[in-house]
């Protein structure tokens, strides 16, 4: 029956965002030849939607800035859950992977002297952000794209992968099925790398487009591999919330970085209220003063809007549960207000962030230069995901490798803006070349036709089944279910509920049947989609009940204090024998001396 | 709540019609909504490409009522909903199926052009200085989200179909991107008036009327490349100073 065309390259690559394209260059480079599987077209990924900037302590606006520095921040803003060695090495390399995108054409915004410029972002104690204007994103995915189509990849358009193929233990290929025809397609591979991206569509509110479902994650699980800390996801502040449909769209935090305050309906500046003590010293205690900071004056510290995402996202529900949201149900963040302390602010706004600027204008008709927006949490990024070595990127599985948001590690229990561009490019290249070289070292493995038959009989059993209930109604449950249950606050008794609800969605995602053919076929693939988005959703509840405290991203209402016996405890994911998820926790791994000297030192 | 008709392309390259569908529609709502709220509800099969749904991604390219817009920038406010809105997929590329066309090409396009070449970093580290003002020049160029609505309308390749010996705007825009970036050194001007036939264009500007981005795709992009491409190819100076050194 399951007819397919095979695919050979050294090192395949599941993902073209930054992360999968930065890893495809790597393992170019390193000799290996390289096929890139994208869900949509070439350069449609994720991190077009980046709009802020990358983060890499460069120290062209404020030499004060370093690695140790950049380090510290991170692990403070992952709440010292972040794995120390991934967070040491992308503080230490981002720098270069920042300047070697400039060598492949990219143009960051300058400074008076004609270097990279840097702007402020939450939780980062110096101007670290290289951007252009707010669509940082798409200069860097354009960049890499244009760069590594002459590296001589084989890219495989509109294609998703369904399995991991194994030989023993170890990964040695993919089935996948391509969207144009419908036809599947074998990938034998010497090393695999997983760049898929994050699961926000398991979510009703969310900035995340269709494709993220899930995919890496849940393909390194069927195959064996660890995830870690899922509990951890991070819900963006400032997600559009008028009108409806583009409700969670994303309001960069640039808008902040700016000089953007946000406001409750009685016009209160809600933010100065409450300043975790890990961040009281370095905040500032007067609007003036956090003005000040955001124009560049060196010895101001940061105004509360840019507390850390998981801090500012929890003030705004406070706000809104309160009865001191806006209308639409969110809160204010206005930037039009700057127009009392400069010059030409409009035009000034219109150059800092254009993009917002014509997203709000065209989306909904508001001027961003005279007008607040409204804005309220939307479901952003998972901090959680595939285990991997910190060096190689490698997962607990032999040739299976993971880079970007769907590896987990750098981040902790807490992202900060910025640091997921310079993560992509960081561990994207680690990845590629690692891969390579295991692709080198190992050669190829064999393919399993029985694997790959019994797969592709169940990619096409939708269409078998008649009669069955379509998939977008399971997929719009869970993410209502989701949202309302394992969303932004928690409960232990809500997120069981949650459990118990994946399992009848799970029942009803077996007997759903598709209509139609296979030539590109929505329905078809949001079915096949629902195995992934189950997967990961149940992983985030379950590690999310476990963590009985309230932590970076995760915030438990009946478990509202921070407890350090389970801040020492990693959440650990895996496939049980028997097909169940198991769960179980790990002590952090103990940091080097002279790392914790740099976080004693920079506290 | 009120309801509107959406007339949909459904079919593919054997053939097809345009089909009706009512859908529950409410204030905000874009093109797309409509679209993926049809999808979702009654025809679960109905092709269509979207990825962010901000503008930002270039996915979602189709033409609403006859002209060429992306779906998720397009209000219902701006459209006449007394009467059914019409959907098409872009014209110029071949069906796939409804919604969604083959813009392969375009890819293999790209590919063909020649890559960023910078000049020797300027200071030691391996960096380089430039101006903001330098910046700025190119930035409009690179705002391209690669829709390929310009591809779609302009007429040499929508009606004469010259896709063997056109580029199209898109990618006149990408040159104009490299040749204007304040680090390149490559010299693209001969791929430009051969192969890549900007001769062609007879800047009608259909192509910046349908710019998402708003790019100026004729004035800054494609006049001052064909001005380069004059002065390189048909100088009467440079054509003397090349005979004597033996250049191009």
């Amino acid at each position: 029956m399951s007819e397919h065309q095979i695919h050979e390259h050294d090192v395949l690559i599941i993902g073209a965002g930054g992360a999968g394209l930065r890893a495809a260059i790597a393992a170019s480079a390193e000799g290996a030849t390289v096929g890139v599987v994208c869900k949509s077209l070439l350069g449609k990924a994720h991190t077009v939607m980046a709009e802020g900037g990358v983060a890499a302590a460069i120290g062209n606006v404020d030499d004060r800035d370093n690695w140790r520095v950049h380090f510290a921040d991170t692990m403070r803003g992952g709440q010292y859950l972040n794995n120390w060695r991934m967070a040491e090495l992308h503080a230490k390399e981002a720098p270069d992977t920042v300047r070697e995108l400039e060598a492949w054409g990219a143009l960051f915004d300058r400074t008076d002297d004609g270097r990279i410029l840097q702007r402020n972002f939450g939780g980062h104690a110096y101007p670290r952000l290289a951007h252009v204007g707010d669509r940082t994103g798409l200069e860097m995915i354009r960049t890499l794209q244009d760069y590594g189509v002459h590296q001589g990849m084989d890219v495989h358009m509109e294609c998703t992968v369904i399995t991991l193929l194994e030989d023993g233990e170890r990964v040695v290929g993919a089935l996948a099925y391509d969207r144009e025809k419908g036809h599947l397609k074998v990938f034998h591979a010497k090393a695999v790398v997983l760049a898929t991206g994050g699961i926000g569509k398991a979510f009703k509110i969310t900035s995340n487009s269709w494709e993220y479902t899930g995919d890496g994650h849940t393909l390194a699980y069927d195959a064996g591999a660890e995830l870690i800390d899922m509990e951890f996801i991070q819900f963006h502040p400032t997600g559009m919330m008028w009108p409806p449909s583009v409700r969670g769209i994303l309001v960069t935090e640039g808008v902040r970085g700016e000089g953007g305050v946000l406001r409750n309906a009685n016009g209160h500046r809600f933010m100065f209220d409450d300043i975790p003590p890990l961040y009281v010293s370095s905040t500032a205690d007067s609007e003036d003063e956090g003005w000040r900071y955001t124009q560049g004056d060196r010895d101001a510290r940061r105004p509360p809007e840019l507390l850390t995402r998981d801090h500012v996202a929890r003030c705004i529900v406070r706000e809104i549960k309160e009865g001191r949201g806006s209308p639409h149900g969110g809160v204010f963040l206005d930037i039009s207000w700057i127009k009392e302390r400069m010059p030409k602010a409009a035009e000034h706004i219109k150059k800092k962030l254009p993009s917002m600027y014509h997203q709000f204008k065209r989306l909904a008709d508001l001027d961003i230069t005279e007008q607040p927006m409204e804005v309220g949490p939307t479901t952003h990024y998972v901090m959680g995901g595939v285990r991997v070595d910190a060096d190689t990127q490698m997962s607990t599985v032999p040739g299976l490798f993971a880079a970007g948001e769907c590896a987990a590690g750098l981040h902790g229990a807490n992202r900060l803006g910025g640091n997921s561009l310079s993560d992509l490019l960081v561990f994207g290249n680690r990845a590629g070349v690692h891969a390579a070289r295991f692709a080198k070292e190992r050669g190829a493995g064999t393919i399993n036709d029985a694997q790959v038959e019994e797969a592709g009989r169940a990619t096409l059993a939708p269409f078998e089944r008649v009669g069955g209930e379509g998939p977008y109604q399971i997929q719009n449950a869970l993410q209502d279910m989701m949202q309302d249950q394992v969303g932004i606050v928690r409960t232990g008794e809500d997120m069981q509920r949650a459990l118990d609800g994946i399992q009848q969605l799970r029942d009803r995602a077996q007997r759903v049947s598709v209509n139609g053919n296979r030539v590109y076929n929505p329905g078809w693939h949001t079915a096949l989609d629902l195995h992934s988005l189950l997967t990961v959703a149940e992983a985030v509840a379950r590690s999310a009940i476990t963590r009985k405290e309230s932590r970076g991203a995760h915030f438990r209402e009946d478990h509202p204090e921070k407890d350090e016996s389970e801040g020492n405890l990693n959440t650990v994911i895996t496939k049980h024998p028997d097909g169940s998820m198991a769960l179980t926790r790990e002590p952090k791994r103990e940091m080097p001396a002279e790392l914790r000297a740099i976080i004693e030192e920079m506290k | 709540m009120a309801k509107a008709t959406f007339r949909i392309w459904r079919g593919d390259a054997d053939g097809g019609e345009l089909r009706d569908y009512t859908t529950e529609v409410s204030e905000g709502m874009v093109v797309l909504d409509a679209v993926l709220q049809i999808q979702a509800d009654e025809a679960n099969d109905l092709a269509v490409r979207w990825n962010c749904k901000a503008g930002k991604c270039g996915s979602c390219s189709a033409e609403v009522n006859g002209v060429p817009k992306l779906m998720c920038m397009t209000r219902l406010n701006e459209l006449p909903l007394e009467k059914p809105v019409t959907l098409h997929p872009m014209k110029a590329f071949p069906l796939v199926k409804d919604l969604v066309t083959d813009v392969s090409w375009n890819f293999e396009i790209k590919k063909r052009i020649k890559p960023f070449k910078p000049r020797p970093p300027d200071a030691e580290d391996g960096t380089w200085r430039m101006a903001q003002s330098d910046v700025d020049r190119v930035m409009e160029f690179r705002k391209c989200v690669e829709c390929f609505l310009c591809q779609d309308v302009c007429h040499v390749l929508r009606e004469h179909q010259l896709f063997d010996g056109f580029i199209g705007p898109r990618f006149l825009v990408h040159v104009a991107a490299l040749e204007m970036h304040p680090l390149d050194t490559e010299n693209r001007l001969e791929a430009l008036r051969t192969d890549q036939g900007i001769g062609y264009c007879n800047i009608t500007k259909c192509c910046t009327n349908v710019c998402p981005e708003n790019i100026t795709i004729t004035d800054n992009a494609i006049i001052p490349l064909k001005e380069r491409v004059v002065d390189e190819a048909y100088d009467p100076l440079r054509r003397f100073f090349r005979k004597m050194t033996g250049g191009r």
